[in-house]
């Protein structure tokens, strides 16, 4: 390589920017999301009686598995989308940093997940009746942890399931075994918040924990997944 | 070769078969268990052999993805070798030796396993290099679900007599070792569906991440109360010495059994994959290149 390389921050910014332009033209992600995570509440209310009191019980674990399960629709397209006209390939070839796309794509993800749920949590507070009791100010980053936890994952093994037979039913096959301690964390977090019957620092720190390891691990890995064709 | 995998089947069935005799006839009753209690002479031995296996995929795994890059290789290496002595080394510390004791485990027990870490992965390397780790590491991988599935079958069949209920959820061992056996049967079904040229490559990478994860689980539900009962080795855990005997003979049963099972399996993946280098180059119009091991049969596929 006789050129400087490509600084990671550029290429970084360049993906993200490309990826949040697509989205806002075409909304394809984000409107499957809100209408699948819509479709999950209205069932669940259905399904459970939403003015009972222990309602504050389950939203917690609800609630992250209506994102938990809308976010892989999102994921899914995430790479396939650069399937198309072979934009990995060209990237594969070209000297930019393998992390620069990884840390596009997931940042690119977190935004969408995270609009995602500013969207939708107050349809969650109507449709289940919900009444704080806990310290509320610590739901933001247990939601902001927890969802950096589910779209690091989910872009990691988006990516890996990009390579096998069937893409699409391998993603929450790989996704949900690997991800259990932080949608523990996510859920324990919320509903200790909810009921505020215990404190929920330590869900933060063990979520924080799960996002430093995996975030870490995956930086490091992302390359081999790249290459592996 | 041959030999040597008929001598220890003869001896892994008389073992299996004594050990079994002793766990059934001559071992005590456990006092308010009753005859209930022998199941713990397949659960414990199965749960080892199963964490011993799932340990040598990581590190199979693990050893695999440095081997791409020289610079990766030594690092890895180092870090093991730090590891162990950082653990040898912290496991005589006072206050670490304090906590250690009062939870009812040796310190040198601690610093003999974190000592034998950086002798295993060294020589894993040496006994298995190249591609064979990756065989390794998926002959390890499937036998270690199947032992992690006797574990998870024997566990309820003993609990609901003696707890009053099949499953406890939130219960720190049994959660982790659920999750544990989740994480290698995605890890099998990823082997099974990739179609990438370097399926290794992303299983060792997946296997790396599962195995980052058991820690991350196990202190995920830590402050749960346990039900489970206190490990009998390096636990609070009190074992009649007769039952630990009896226990040790059957893990040795078990240990023969899942090492016959995994030389047989890895025996199997080495010829598969002769074979296939041997269709891809007849395919190529080429000579078979491949010393094949063992005369190929038609109709191997």
């Amino acid at each position: 390589m006789t050129e400087a390389p490509v600084s990671l921050w550029s290429v970084t910014a360049a993906t993200l920017k490309k990826d949040i332009r697509l989205e806002w033209r075409s909304k394809d992600a984000l409107n499957s999301m809100l209408f699948f995570s819509l479709l999950v509440v209205v069932i669940f209310s259905f399904s459970f009686d939403p003015l009972a009191e222990e309602s504050r019980l389950i939203v917690g674990g609800l609630v992250w598995v209506a994102f938990l399960f809308a976010a892989v629709v999102a994921l899914n397209q995430t790479w396939a989308r650069e399937l198309r006209n072979q934009v990995l390939d060209a990237y594969r070839v070209s000297p930019a940093p393998a992390n620069a796309l990884f840390l596009a794509k997931v940042l690119g993800n977190f935004i969408f997940v995270i609009v995602l749920e500013a969207l939708m949590t107050p349809l969650f507070i109507i449709f289940y009746n919900l009444h704080v009791l806990g310290p509320v100010w610590q739901l933001i980053p247990i939601a902001f942890l927890g969802t950096w936890a589910l779209v690091v994952n989910g872009t990691f093994f988006a990516a890996m399931s990009l390579r096998t037979r069937n893409r699409e039913l391998m993603l929450p096959l790989l996704l949900f075994p690997i991800s259990i301690p932080a949608v523990l964390g996510m859920v324990a977090g919320t509903t200790a918040v909810l009921t505020g019957d215990n404190p929920a620092h330590f869900y933060i720190v063990l979520l924080l924990t799960y996002d430093v390891v995996f975030t870490t691990a995956y930086l490091g890995l992302f390359e081999t997944i790249l290459h592996a064709e | 070769m041959k030999r040597g995998f008929l001598i220890l089947s003869v001896l892994t069935g008389l073992l299996l078969v004594y050990a079994s005799y002793q766990a059934l006839e001559v071992a005590p009753t456990e006092r308010t268990m009753g005859d209930v209690q022998r199941i713990f002479y397949y659960h414990v031995p199965s749960a080892w052999t199963a964490f011993l296996l799932f340990f040598i995929n990581f590190v199979a795994s693990i050893q695999y993805l440095a081997r791409t890059k020289p610079s990766a290789q030594t690092a890895t290496k180092w870090i093991f070798i730090a590891i162990g002595v950082a653990g040898a080394v912290a496991s005589f510390l006072p206050p670490v030796q304090q906590q250690l004791t009062s939870l009812g485990m040796r310190p040198s027990a601690l610093a003999t396993t974190a000592l034998m870490l950086p002798v295993f992965y060294l020589l894993l390397g040496k006994w298995f290099p190249g591609e064979k780790l990756d065989i390794l590491a998926v002959t390890s991988a499937e036998v270690g679900v199947v032992f992690c599935t006797v574990v998870l079958v024997t566990g309820p069949l003993w609990a609901r007599p003696v707890w009053g209920i099949w499953w406890a959820p939130g219960d720190i061992r049994l959660t982790s070792t659920l999750v544990l056996w989740l994480i290698y049967v995605s890890y099998l079904l990823l082997r099974r569906f990739s179609n990438s040229a370097q399926t290794q490559m992303l299983a060792a990478a997946l296997a790396v991440s599962g195995a980052l994860d058991v820690p991350l689980v196990y202190f995920s539900i830590w402050f749960f109360r346990t039900q489970h009962p206190q490990p009998v080795i390096g636990g609070n855990g009190s074992i009649d010495p007769r039952m630990l005997h009896i226990l040790l003979l059957n893990w040795l049963a078990f240990l023969c059994f899942a090492s016959l099972v995994c030389w047989s399996r890895f025996r199997l993946e080495v010829l598969k994959r002769e074979v296939e280098e041997a269709y891809a180059m007849e395919s190529l119009g080429e000579p078979v290149a491949v010393a094949p091991s063992m005369p190929l049969k038609r109709g191997t596929r």
